[in-house]
């Protein structure tokens, strides 16, 4: 009752039946969990790698994957997929939502609202001031140099204000998000982590 | 944020009684606050949070209006479970009832189609676990007790097959993305260069592929054939190497321009002969040769359109949509495949500058300082660029020219056999970046300008391809021209030889005269497919040895002659090479151009092609990961896609056209090839049809091919291509008008409260002040007012008035914008305390604050005074 053949490492061993589900549940493929199992499990200590499915890693230790290691947004991504009570480790199930979310099958409105959740810098539901400010800082970089003015920032947040924010309420929430985006050529092909 | 989670999730699955009383309550909730709000002058910060979170819900509350549909199935569900299941657990065996069958089959296909959508549910893992297995489980159970007696049976039998049926598809599916080959290499592309780069690699994959097939085509049909069951080498002139060239034909230097051995072999068109079977299978050659020739161009069209017709149904929002410029390049500019740390530093460059460039952008939008000098310098640059074309074209022409004068003349050199392909090789190479520097003159915008260049390289490579077939035309021309002197040449040798023979000794048969001997025809076709295949080579010579050279040479230069050189050389000068997108997909695509054409006098050229497809990916792909920087400007791959398929179209069809014309007008060699001896090429199908199929087949083909037929045909595609553009005109245009109407309506929107907002205050207060007695008169009103005053929240706190009344807490002065929604208008809840009373608090969610919900009604009332 082996999940895989192929992987022939040390510990991958999903029950066939959850594997199915989990191919079920997900946009990904038996390759692609299979190798989400191995990845995770070996960001985890020696001894806990026999129960991979059970265990949690940490946020440091999910960081330090390659795929999120220069991802400005690599905090809330863990914040968002993240279901302990801190919001900071993931078990392998959060590792695998948030693996789907961002494959290449996914269909652009779950991206859409996880994108939503994650430019939410505050949690509250709605992309205020204050989100898009930290959005604006989080793709310009940390550099001195790249940082925008504030009167530049006031005026950027203004523009898209005003095209996005269609009830006028002075947030953008999540339909007018979608709405936004939506449109947009090219965000579910950028909107993508492959492993 | 965990509660919030769960009250979502709560909201999903909950019966809809209690979301809907649920909505009640927030509403009255909202207004009760309101009220509080402004009764209590003191506010502190702790109630932002409550606050908010009843924004939250507001918002949740749209959903649940979407979700709706789904809340209503599951209560229906659930209700029914347990129905069912009573009904199952006193007669489990006994019929149900035809309704209760229905209902039960409806129930079981929600179910499944909720399996089958759980996964584009925003749901947390476990909880889509469990409702999956819930699922599972009912319909499981479920499903066996639909239909009776046999067809219960049959039904088990067939859900069996269905889901055993699911399972292979999905182990299918799983097989064939194993099967993409080099998916992990491209993805390691991916993530040090974004998506654009990797929309090179992935467009050379797809060109990999279509090569594999027309490979298969060529060799499986054409060479093998010809290699096994065709005359072996020397057996016929047009299989050996003259007696002239025999002591070189091994040399290396004759192989490498394709002449001794390799001309007499499989891989050109001369070899072939005219037999019309072949082997024991009789194997109809030359047929097959003109069919595949035919069907290489009809396969490669036909891929080519179904790729962009798939491409473009995919894109369903065009991108020239540019209402919402700053907000896509805030939320979709980053690419979240980079992995890389220096490329994310570029990317969070390149983003600033466009964040920055935007707003310049749209700040000097009307500016222009001298227009007359930049139309000038605009014309300037193009009429050099012309000049450089025409000079490139003449070029070609000439060096075209001179290699047939070359040709004719013995113990030439190196140089001089390979000017032609030189001068192209060079050309290729210097001019893109000449054209970028006159570029330089005219000061587009980078997108603009790109796209500028992009046309003009293809200008460029297009018309040296097309001078270089003007002139191999000439060529062709001329050795028709030398054919018919040589056809009696050889017809008076082979006469004169037979009669020699024969006046000497009549008894013994002469000897038959040395197939290398026979003097022979130019054959023009080998000509033509060895130009090719020569070009070809060339071509991937240049190509790689620029890599090596431009990339890498560079590259290692950079990075360790930089320890002891005077300035920095990876910031400054030199640097290191960027990956150029555009001008390696258009190399690619003119590269295929030459094999499409040349592919029907060269059979072995696709061969070499499907080498260096094979070979340029893993070189390619070393060469960026070791020796590139990412593109500083931006190229997007989406975008850009159908934009390659486009070039590769324009290209097949320029590339069939010499062909079709080579093939319809002109004389086969008399002495080569596999059509031989005809007038023409496409006379081979007239001859199978007449010899191999019975005789009413030859007549309807005569009828078909009769112009009386072809020219109505025609006709008729023209008008059905006619009427279905007239439809998408139509389409296009309802679009457009659908697109107007609701910006049209965005706009009313923005302007109706923009009017509120500031025009007419005066008109609000009257509004206001009236409002309070005709809403206590009549509370039926109330419910429709409130609807539509809802929508403009906004309007009424911003009021003068209202803002004064306001200015004393902090949450007006901090972020009254971002509560403005969820405080109502005044008037809407002044009538409120009536229906206060009945407020049943929602069990799940913990009071907002201590103090009692209710607002006291005398407060909301005198609300509108100030």
């Amino acid at each position: 009752e082996e999940g895989s053949g192929a992987m022939g490492g040390s510990a991958s061993l999903i029950p066939r039946d959850l594997l199915g589900e989990y191919q079920e549940l997900t946009f990904l493929s038996k390759q692609e969990i299979l190798l989400a199992y191995k990845r995770f499990s070996e960001l985890l200590p020696k001894e806990e790698r026999e129960n991979a499915c059970s265990a949690r890693v940490p946020k440091s230790q999910i960081l330090t994957l390659p795929e999120l290691r220069a991802n400005p947004f690599q905090h809330r991504i863990c914040h968002v997929f993240s279901t302990s009570e801190n919001r900071d480790d993931m078990s392998f199930e959060d590792f695998l939502d948030m693996l789907s979310v961002f494959s290449d099958s996914a269909t652009s409105d779950i991206k859409s609202h996880y994108a939503f959740r994650i430019f939410d810098f505050d949690d509250d539901g709605t992309l205020d001031r204050k989100d898009l400010e930290q959005l604006v800082n989080c793709l310009t970089g940390q550099g001195e140099e790249s940082q925008l003015s504030s009167a530049e920032m006031e005026q950027l947040i203004q523009n898209i204000l005003e095209e996005s924010d269609i009830d006028k309420d002075g947030t953008i929430n999540l339909s007018e998000f979608q709405h936004v985006v939506s449109r947009s050529p090219d965000f579910a092909s950028s909107f993508k982590i492959v492993l | 944020e965990d509660k919030e989670d769960e009250s979502k999730e709560e909201d999903n699955g909950s019966q809809q009684n209690r979301a809907s009383r649920r909505k009640n309550y927030q509403r009255k909730n909202r207004d009760g606050k309101k009220a509080r709000e402004e009764g209590s002058q003191k506010q502190d910060r702790g109630k932002t949070a409550p606050n908010k979170d009843q924004k939250v819900s507001e918002n949740k509350e749209k959903k649940t209006t979407k979700r709706g549909k789904e809340g209503e199935n599951k209560e229906k569900k659930d209700r029914k479970n347990s129905t069912s299941s009573a009904s199952s657990n006193s007669s489990d065996e006994e019929s149900l009832s035809e309704e209760e069958l229905a209902m039960l089959k409806e129930q079981v296909e929600q179910k499944k189609k909720l399996i089958s959508t759980m996964r584009n549910k925003p749901w947390r893992m476990v909880k889509k676990l469990s409702v999956l297995r819930e699922a599972q489980d009912f319909v499981e159970k479920f499903e066996g007790a639909l239909g009776k007696g046999k067809g219960k049976k049959l039904y088990a039998y067939k859900m069996m097959m269905a889901k055993k049926w699911v399972k292979f598809k999905r182990d299918f599916e799983n097989f064939k993305t194993q099967c993409i080959p080099w998916e992990m290499k491209i993805k390691e592309v991916e993530s040090h260069f974004g998506s654009s780069v990797a929309s090179y690699f992935i467009f050379l994959r797809w060109m990999y592929g279509v090569n594999l097939v027309l490979f298969g085509l060529i060799f499986g049909l054409v060479i093998i054939p010809e290699v096994l069951m065709g005359m072996p080498y020397g057996s016929l002139p047009r299989k050996t190497v003259p007696r002239a060239e025999q002591a070189t034909a091994m040399d290396f230097s004759v192989l490498w321009d394709f002449e001794g051995y390799i001309k007499y072999s499989a891989l050109f068109y001369g070899y072939y002969n005219n037999q019309r079977t072949i082997g024991w299978l009789k194997y109809r050659l030359p047929m097959a040769y003109f069919m595949v020739g035919i069907s290489v161009f009809g396969y490669s069209l036909m891929v080519v359109i179904r790729s962009m017709a798939r491409n473009a149904n995919e894109s369903t929002a065009d991108g020239d949509d540019d209402n919402f410029i700053f907000s896509w390049k805030m939320f979709t500019s980053w690419d979240y495949l980079i992995g890389n740390p220096e490329t994310a530093d570029n990317k969070f460059a390149s983003i600033t500058t466009s964040f920055k460039e935007s707003i310049v952008d749209e700040q000097e939008s009307n500016k222009d300082e001298n227009i007359h000098l930049r139309r000038f310098l605009r014309v300037l640059a193009n009429v050099l660029i012309i000049c450089c074309l025409c000079g490139s074209g003449y070029l070609i022409y000439f060096v075209v020219k001179r290699s047939q004068t070359f040709s004719k003349m013995q113990n030439v050199g190196w140089y001089e056999r390979n000017e032609v392909e030189i001068v192209m090789s060079l050309l290729g190479m210097f001019c893109p970046p000449l054209f970028e520097t006159i570029a330089a003159l005219e000061n587009y915008h980078p997108r603009i300008g790109l796209k500028w260049q992009l046309g003009r390289i293809f200008a460029l490579f297009l018309g040296n391809l097309y001078t270089f077939l003007l002139a191999l035309m000439d060529d062709v021309n001329e050795k028709l021209a030398e054919e018919d002197v040589v056809k009696n040449i050889t017809h008076w040798t082979l006469l004169g030889h037979y009669n020699s023979s024969a006046g000497n000794d009549s008894t013994v048969t002469p000897p038959p005269l040395d197939p290398a001997d026979v003097p022979r025809g130019p054959c023009w076709e080998t000509t033509v497919g060895i130009e090719f295949m020569r070009l070809t080579v060339s071509d991937i010579l240049v190509t790689y040895i620029t890599i090596l050279v431009g990339d890498f040479i560079r590259a290692c230069f950079v990075r360790f002659v930089n320890y002891c050189w005077c300035w920095d050389l990876e910031a400054g000068f030199p640097s290191y090479a960027e990956f150029d997108i555009s001008g390696n997909v258009l190399g690619l695509v003119f590269n295929q151009g030459m094999i499409w054409m040349g592919s029907f006098y060269a059979p072995g050229l696709v061969g070499i092609n499907v080498l260096r497809l094979l070979t340029s990916m893993y070189f390619q792909c070393w060469a960026v990961m070791s020796s590139n920087v990412p593109h500083a400007r931006v190229f997007k791959a989406s975008k850009s896609n159908n934009f390659y398929m486009g070039l590769v179209l324009l290209i097949l069809f320029l590339s069939l056209l010499p062909v079709a014309y080579t093939i319809m007008s002109l004389p086969p060699s008399f002495d080569c090839g596999p059509f031989s001896g005809k007038k023409r090429m496409y006379d081979v199908i007239q001859e199978t049809i007449e010899l191999d199929f019975p005789l009413f087949v030859a007549k309807i083909f005569s009828y078909v091919a009769n112009p009386g037929l072809i020219i109505p045909a025609i006709l008729l595609m023209v008008l059905t291509i006619y009427y279905l553009n007239a439809v998408s005109k139509a389409y296009q245009r309802a679009n457009a008008e659908l697109k107007k109407k609701m910006q049209m309506q965005r706009e009313e929107e923005k302007n109706k409260r923009n009017n509120k907002d500031s025009t007419n205050p005066m008109l609000q207060d009257l509004e206001d002040l009236l409002t309070p007695s005709t809403k206590m008169e009549s509370p039926p009103k109330q419910a429709e007012d409130k609807k539509t005053e809802s929508l403009d929240g906004t309007s009424s706190v911003r009021k003068p008035g209202r803002g004064d009344a306001l200015a004393g807490s902090p949450l007006a002065s901090g972020r009254g914008a971002a509560f403005a929604p969820i405080i109502p208008p005044s008037h809407v809840f002044v009538a409120q305390p009536r229906t206060l009373g009945i407020r049943v608090p929602y069990p799940g969610q913990p009071r907002p604050w201590g103090h009692p919900l209710a607002p006291v009604p005398g407060r909301g009332r005198g609300q509108p005074c100030h």
